[in-house]
């Protein structure tokens, strides 16, 4: 009996997974259609890039120039054992924008500003606000999710590259200020080794996806939170666990079809 | 459909689930009257208003607003319709994130291309009607349940709609703003020609102010009248209802089985 409540439990949580990720899925679509007015009146776009982009950029600067830094202090240790303490700037610059950069900025923006969104959001559901909207003839995901979903993906990739730049910084500060590297080879290493289009670009389309991702998944878990305390925290959960997933997982699949026989 | 009435319900069914919410409603609201539909918690009296407005669709039946039926609408009929209307929510719905000013221009900004000044005129204009001229600079979080209220009052007569529509426009008011508030209703009811619908479940304010009243019981309604049908009315359930009586039809304890047994006690 165990073993049938077991397999039934299972399956129902599976058919549920599944209709979420549906419903997920056209509400994406949805967005996508009504974005009209995002563009349309940039200025409501520009306002929640504010609370999503500029409001991280403490955050975000914080943790590249921590991060640059221990890259620093770990990728000299490793060098050094080589010889090739020139090389740190590459590393330190691979790292980063191919990886470090896009990711960690992502995880950042999705527990800083994914979970006010879907608090937000959800509270507006709790208090009625997006029925008022409705009632109003505003079509709340035209007027509410657009904006928000393209402050996302617009802040995005310039937060990792801000995080990229900070982390830079930090790796030289500690390679070059502290340690003592020397400072041309650590910038023309760099600059040779990292390629625009292979790197810098590549890590730009990371940061981009992550962006969609990640807002999209605040957005929708705000959007069909349960209207109670519990059902808006819950959600708020959900959208940091899911996004930090979705993004490790999906970095994994990009950097599969990128950097393949690199 | 006569051309008296704006708002017509027909033989109106709505099940969630299977659950049946709505059975067989039929109600007319006429064209400048301030109706009411009163039932306890949960009877389906907000699910009435939710079909009016468009958001929801009966399972069987229609409703007709302004000679329309609301669910054959698409998406762009049914927002001309609903720019027609205005919907006052149980707690106000204010957006939190806007001033007052910002809250009672909301509509105005989104449906119309008015100038900013001619805009700022109005909403001072509605907050003045409302009582509330000079609290345009303050937030929501600011203000107090009566006044909050009072706002979003404001911003639902922000268009002058034919159809405005109350959710429980008196829950968890003090006895003055209750009569306020009550008074409102009815004043702009009549100054700007309207028809109003008024979900509630506090009898005595509402008696005072409406010209007709619907009771629901269980997703049907059991009577309907005038207020002083209603108040004279010998219905078990409407004399339990208005005068507040612990005994009558409606039972104080929750259908379970026996309690007796449940504690092990010989009967």
């Amino acid at each position: 009996m165990p073993i049938k409540k077991g397999i039934s439990g299972l399956g129902r949580r599976t058919i549920n997974a599944v209709w979420r990720l549906g419903v997920a899925a056209r509400f994406f679509a949805l967005t996508l259609l009504y974005s009209a007015t995002a563009f349309r009146r940039f200025r409501l776009t520009s306002r929640e890039m504010f609370y999503t982009g500029v409001m991280s950029l403490i955050i975000i600067l914080v943790a590249g120039m921590f991060v640059g830094m221990v890259l620093g202090f770990q990728g000299y240790e490793t060098l050094k054992r080589y010889g090739s303490e020139s090389a740190l700037g590459s590393l330190v610059a691979l790292s980063l924008v191919r990886e470090l950069g896009p990711v960690l900025a992502a995880l950042l923006f999705a527990s800083r500003a994914g979970s006010a969104m879907t608090a937000e959001i959800g509270l507006m559901r709790a208090t009625e606000q997006i029925d008022a909207l409705e009632l109003m003839a505003v079509n709340p995901i035209a007027r509410v999710v657009g904006p928000r979903f393209w402050a996302g993906v617009i802040s995005m990739p310039l937060l990792a590259c801000i995080f990229s730049a900070m982390g830079v910084f930090g790796g030289y500060v500690v390679g070059v200020v502290a340690i003592g590297v020397d400072e041309g080879s650590f910038w023309s290493q760099m600059q040779s080794a990292v390629d625009f289009r292979q790197d810098v670009m590549n890590g730009l389309i990371k940061s981009l996806v992550f962006g969609v991702v990640v807002t999209v998944i605040a957005l929708y878990e705000g959007f069909d939170a349960p209207p109670t305390a519990e059902g808006v925290s819950g959600a708020t959960t959900r959208t940091v666990v899911e996004s930090s997933l979705a993004v490790l997982m999906l970095d994994f699949v990009l950097t599969a079809f990128m950097f393949r026989g690199d | 459909m006569s051309s008296q009435t704006l708002v017509e319900l027909r033989d109106v069914n709505f099940a969630y689930d299977h659950r049946p919410i709505l059975k067989g409603i039929n109600m007319d609201f006429p064209k400048g009257k301030l109706v009411a539909i009163m039932g306890l918690s949960g009877c389906g009296k907000t699910t009435i208003l939710r079909h009016i407005g468009g958001v929801l669709k009966p399972t069987k039946g229609h409703v007709k607003v302004d000679g329309q039926v609301m669910h054959e609408l698409d998406r762009q009929g049914l927002y001309a319709m609903r720019r027609k209307m205005g919907m006052l929510f149980q707690f106000g719905a204010l957006f939190t994130d806007m001033s007052v000013y910002d809250n009672v221009a909301f509509q105005m900004r989104e449906h119309t291309d008015l100038p900013e000044e001619v805009i700022r005129d109005m909403v001072m204009m509605k907050l003045r009607a409302v009582g509330l001229y000079g609290t345009q600079d303050l937030m929501p979080g600011e203000l107090s349940g009566g006044m909050a209220r009072r706002v979003a009052l404001a911003r639902t007569i922000a268009l002058d709609p034919m159809l405005i529509m109350y959710d429980e426009p008196f829950a968890g008011l003090d006895p003055i703003s209750l009569t306020v508030v009550g008074n409102l209703i009815r004043s702009l009811n009549d100054a700007l020609g309207a028809t109003s619908i008024v979900v509630t479940h506090d009898v005595q304010e509402s008696l005072k102010i409406v010209d007709y009243v619907y009771f629901v019981s269980n997703g049907a309604i059991i009577a309907e009248g005038t207020a002083d049908d209603i108040r004279a009315s010998g219905e078990a359930f409407v004399r339990q209802f208005v005068y507040g009586e612990m005994d009558g039809p409606i039972p104080f304890h929750y259908p379970a089985g026996d309690f007796r047994q449940s504690l092990n006690l010989r009967t």
